[in-house]
């Protein structure tokens, strides 16, 4: 990928970022992703109705990496049925761990593709993924 | 200066993060090969030559320490670190004293190991935590802490230097203050100890506690000293071999006297040598001197930071030789990502005292804290990278 490209999507994101900002609403459920590894400090909250995810919205302080990351992976989930996030987000971890993934359902995710050529920022871009992992976690539990 | 002492300057990185830890010294990391190669064994146990060299290097460290804060070495209890040191004193001292109602002041710019344990004690026996507010410049004031001090206050805990700010309290009028009110005194000098000279007796301390690595010493070796009859009265936390006289299937035991009671199981040996040669390494250096020297170099480097627009200080005031500042606009995070490129190392987050944010308004910086041999060619490095940070997301994405 071309670094110019990359770093304008990541700066973009960074400087406006998509969806930050919460609100006040009990139809969403809301995580903290208090990084145990660096000092990011996010909250998510996300809405899913009939198994869509309808929407979700993020908002803290953190790096330039997470915040844009959490931008760019609320923009390529929203509006994706459950099954096909998961998808999403086990090829972007993949992508991240520097295993096989498969690139056609990461979209501009893939600008993170060579993150880990910077080992400490791997958990910047792991973020907002440990969030929404977390949110659906949660969200499997409510309905057993 | 003595930069030639520390082999790891030659790999040409600008060290900026001793407030974390400090580099260490040769002679520091050759008494502690010297164990490992020519006279490995245990404490206290060997009647061979190896185990009375082990003896005596490690029985003298007690004396190297006493010295070098004016303690008596009776009263000096090797620990894990300042965590573990203050740890005891909360669990093994407090928790046996204060009772539900009794209040401690503490403030919103100490170290989590400074809070945290006062905290659990707090939920076990409901003691109550006070904050005394910070000045204007985030400083802790002996005026402040009267204000706060009521006829249940039992203690004062406050870090020397604390690690954000840089502040240093005014421990000599505290003490003195504590001791003609009754309250005790227990002082974090992690940050102080390896920068200033401390005096433990002057001070009138009832517990002091500090790290090795902080010193120019191995991580996992600090020290805890205490006043004799407040040690003769605390708790152990851990028990085991070397600490006890005897027991019996009855039940019944003896502990040893103080310190040896404090310190069950073996020690780490090779850092206590370490830490020994650590201090002596200072000495020769002078504390006085390396206090002088940190000064002026605070000194410059802020008059070199105040040049450059973009730059939010928040802590030009404090004496010691630590700065905390941001980059406007950027987070504190990518700043330091930013002059890793150009192997500064410093430190971005909170710095574990996570309450500061209350105080300032602002929750993560960058944090530069000086050691002795860092010079005016690091501070140029820093500053001329500062200087031309508009490009950071060049070099940082």
């Amino acid at each position: 990928m071309d670094e110019n490209l990359r770093r304008e999507i990541i700066l973009d994101n960074y400087k406006e970022p998509y969806n930050k900002g919460l609100i006040d609403d009990n139809s969403y459920i809301k995580v903290n992703t208090n990084s145990e590894s660096c000092i990011d400090n996010l909250d998510f909250i996300m809405k899913i109705e009939n198994d869509i995810i309808k929407d979700i919205r993020f908002d803290g302080e953190a790096c330039a990496i997470s915040t844009s990351a959490s931008s760019i992976m609320i923009r390529s989930l929203i509006g994706k049925k459950v099954s096909d996030a998961y998808n999403i987000l086990s090829n972007y971890k993949n992508m991240i761990n520097e295993e096989e993934y498969d690139s056609s359902v990461l979209g501009e995710l893939i600008v993170y593709n060579e993150i880990a050529k910077q080992p400490n920022r791997k958990n910047c871009a792991l973020l907002p993924l440990v969030a929404v992992e977390k949110i659906l976690k949660e969200l499997i539990n409510n309905d057993r | 200066m003595n930069r030639e002492d520390f082999p790891i300057l030659d790999s040409n990185i600008v060290y900026f993060d001793n407030g974390a830890t400090t580099l260490k010294p040769k002679c520091v990391i050759d008494a502690m090969d010297r164990y490992y190669l020519e006279h490995t064994s245990n404490i206290h146990r060997g009647d061979y030559q190896f185990a009375s060299i082990t003896n005596s290097l490690y029985d003298n460290v007690r004396n190297i320490v006493a010295d070098f804060v004016n303690a008596d070495p009776k009263c000096c209890i090797f620990t894990s670190g300042t965590t573990m040191s203050i740890n005891m004193v909360v669990f093994g001292y407090m928790r046996k004293f204060l009772k539900a109602g009794d209040e401690v002041l503490l403030n919103k710019a100490e170290h989590a190991s400074n809070i945290l344990p006062w905290m659990k004690l707090s939920e076990e026996s409901g003691i109550i935590i006070k904050y005394v507010p910070l000045d204007s410049n985030y400083s802790l004031t002996l005026d402040n802490i009267k204000k706060c001090v009521t006829n249940k206050t039992k203690v004062i805990s406050l870090a020397h230097i604390s690690n954000v700010i840089g502040d240093v309290r005014d421990i000599e009028s505290i003490g003195k203050y504590c001791l003609e009110n009754n309250i005790l005194f227990n002082v974090d000098g992690a940050q102080s100890v390896p920068h200033i000279p401390v005096d433990f007796k002057k001070c009138n301390i009832d517990f002091l506690s500090f790290s090795g690595h902080k010193m120019c010493g191995p991580t996992g070796v600090g020290v805890l000293i205490g006043k004799s009859n407040l040690l003769e009265e605390m708790e152990p936390l851990c028990y085991g071999g070397g600490m006890n006289s005897y027991f019996e299937d009855t039940s019944k035991y003896e502990l040893k006297s103080v310190p040896t009671k404090f310190e069950a199981g073996t020690p780490p040996i090779a850092e206590v040598i370490g830490l020994g040669e650590a201090i002596k390494y200072l000495n020769r250096v002078g504390m006085d001197q390396i206090q002088k020297y940190e000064k002026n170099l605070k000194a410059y480097l802020i008059d070199k930071l105040s040049g450059i627009t973009n730059l939010i200080i928040y802590n030009e005031e404090s004496d010691s030789g630590i700065l905390s500042f941001n980059i406007d606009g950027v987070f504190s995070q990518d700043a330091s990502v930013y002059l890793n490129n150009y192997n500064i190392c410093v430190r971005a987050g909170n710095h574990c005292a996570k309450m500061l944010k209350d105080e300032m308004n602002i929750k993560n910086t960058v944090r530069v804290s000086l050691y002795f041999y860092n010079n005016k060619e690091d501070i140029d490095k820093l500053v001329n990278v500062l200087k031309s940070s508009k490009n950071i997301f060049d070099i940082v994405l």
